[in-house]
């Protein structure tokens, strides 16, 4: 007999096995939704079907009564932006400084250090200063992105840059290579797939710490959203709301994911998941 | 008389408390072709390392054409290591093309137009030389280990050292592949009028290819203090092509043999 641990599920029962454990947690939802119901026509803790796509029928695709804005499609704007921003941003500072701090010993020795402390810093807890410092606008929001995230991405590369075989410097200054074409023709164009992958791995805590911002001081934006009608308990709004930041989250990753392949195959090659 | 391109005067070499090399007294005139055996551990990528300007000695001098070496690689020293020597993001033709990229492209170390072209077709001419035009597109990580390091050696030579340094280049190849390469080494060798240092933990290998084997071994052993000890050169053997000689370094194997074991 085939051990367990041997025995592949095909193509299409691997997809319905993906599907089930959703299935299962949506009929759970619905059954407890209509005992709740029963009982009381007027609760809001677990609303019925029809009532999320009124909610998202409001929230999406009719114009707001107050400003005649699509409300959803400006929180997601709103939001995507400053998570582009300040994931953007953090990539572009971790990219030079980790692997400045990989190859030069004399960037390294007075930014390392540096680095380490700031990313033993709690994030939320200078969200106030940041908001004291730069007001309550957009910038204060995109900082605590860059505050939470870029620290822990400027050592991941710094560690990804030492990782690189030392042979391989060796080779490229034999070759003829000054400092800077060691750094930009052999180092970077290694590091860049590992810079995609470490904003993969940090996009979580991007869109923690964005909602964390929204959700104190915003006037638009996904996370502001949710905490305003938190008042009024609108769980058939809030729900969406929710799986539509995890849809996006997802849809971002398997994005960044399929630009590496498409951009760095001999990457994936290496690896074996081309 | 000519100045050795490579002289080591009481070379030392310590790492703290571990004396690695000692009283190292050798010169090496262009064009020679060392190869160079010993124990596992005994110093043999040490020495190697002190030659690219990768470690400093610890004591003596090292020169090169007479001058005291750089204590960094520098393009008249290329190397092939066992591994780890070509890079892994370009295509074999762009590996073999990087050193003119470096030498024209200062800033954004890319080619265009008419000198990419030039550097393309000097490229694939290396590649054809080592046998490998037919994978000129193929990314490292799809040739197998003894196209790579073919790879490597036309990617050194396209950067017209006088020296090659080789730290075991063909170690983890499988034997027959082995002899292709020791050809195409050889032959190259001849041509380049190359100086080449070649570390091997095959003593055939050592014999059939250069002009002069060197052994690495400790002259004095202390088994309390191994690392009190240095390894110094302890046999130098002018190899040459004929038949006096072939009898003469058969009649040399049992002894290195047994210093190398
Ligand atoms: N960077 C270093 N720091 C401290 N000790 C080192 C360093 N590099 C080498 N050594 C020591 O020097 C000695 C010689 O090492 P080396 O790599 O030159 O040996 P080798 O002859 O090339 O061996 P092998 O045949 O296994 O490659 C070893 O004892 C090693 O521990
Ligand atoms: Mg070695």
């Amino acid at each position: 007999m085939t051990r367990l641990i041997n025995k592949k599920p095909s193509r299409i029962t691997r997809l319905l096995l993906g599907l089930l454990p959703f299935i299962v947690l949506i009929v759970l939802y619905m059954m407890a939704s209509q005992a709740r119901l029963v009982d009381n026509p007027n609760d809001k803790l677990l609303p019925a079907m029809s009532s999320f796509v009124d909610a998202i029928n409001r929230m999406a695709f009719e114009p707001s009564r107050r400003s005649g804005e699509y409300l959803m499609l400006a929180d997601t704007l709103a939001s995507l932006s400053r998570l582009a921003m300040g994931v953007g941003i953090s990539a572009l500072i971790a990219l030079i400084v980790g692997v400045a701090n990989g190859m030069v010993p004399f960037v390294r020795a007075p930014l390392s250090p540096l680095v380490t402390a700031l990313s033993l810093v709690p994030p939320m807890a200078i969200l106030p200063i940041l908001f004291i410092v730069f007001g309550l606008g957009e910038l204060s929001k995109v900082m605590l992105i860059i505050i939470g995230i870029c620290p822990i991405m400027i050592r991941d590369l710094q560690l990804r840059t030492d990782a690189l075989p030392p042979e391989q410097i060796l080779k490229a200054q034999t070759l003829g290579a000054s400092s800077w074409q060691t750094i930009i023709a052999i180092v970077v164009p290694q590091i860049l797939p590992k810079l995609i992958e470490a904003v993969r791995l940090t996009l979580g805590s991007a869109w923690l710490f964005l909602i964390a911002a929204e959700a104190i001081a915003a006037t638009e934006g996904l996370g502001y959203r949710i905490f305003l009608i938190r008042r009024y308990l609108a769980m058939d709004v809030i729900l969406p709301y929710v799986l539509w930041i995890s849809l996006l989250a997802f849809v971002m990753d398997w994005l960044l994911r399929k630009l590496s392949q498409h951009a760095f195959t001999w990457y994936h090659t290496a690896q074996g998941d081309a | 008389m000519a100045t050795p391109i490579i002289q080591a005067k009481d070379v030392w070499k310590e790492y703290g408390d571990n004396v690695v090399l000692e009283r190292i007294n050798l010169s090496v005139m262009e064009g020679e072709f060392v190869s160079i055996v010993g124990a596992s551990g005994c110093g043999k990528s040490t020495f190697l390392n002190l030659l690219l300007g990768n470690e400093s000695v610890s004591r003596g001098q090292l020169l090169l054409n007479g001058d005291i070496l750089p204590n960094e690689p520098g393009p008249e020293r290329g190397i092939v290591f066992q591994k780890y020597s070509v890079f892994p993001h370009l295509s074999a033709v762009q590996n073999v093309m990087l050193s003119d990229v470096f030498a024209q492209s200062p800033f954004v170390s890319r080619l265009f137009g008419k000198e990419k072209q030039q550097a393309y077709t000097q490229a694939m001419a290396m590649l054809d030389k080592v046998g490998l035009s037919h994978a000129a597109h193929k990314y490292p990580a799809e040739l197998s280990g003894g196209m790579q390091q073919r790879l490597a050696i036309a990617q050194a030579l396209m950067k017209k050292p006088k020296i090659l340094l080789l730290d075991e280049p063909f170690g983890a190849l499988d034997p027959g592949i082995r002899k292709d390469m020791h050809k195409l080494v050889h032959q190259l060798w001849q041509e380049h009028k190359l100086t080449i240092f070649m570390i091997t933990h095959d003593l055939s290998e050592g014999f059939s290819l250069g002009n002069r084997l060197w052994v690495f071994d400790k002259h004095r052993h202390d088994a309390q203090h191994p690392e009190r000890f240095g390894a110094q050169v302890t046999y130098d053997i002018p190899i040459a092509k004929d038949i006096q000689n072939l009898s003469f370094t058969e009649d040399m194997k049992p002894v290195i043999d047994a210093s190398v074991a």
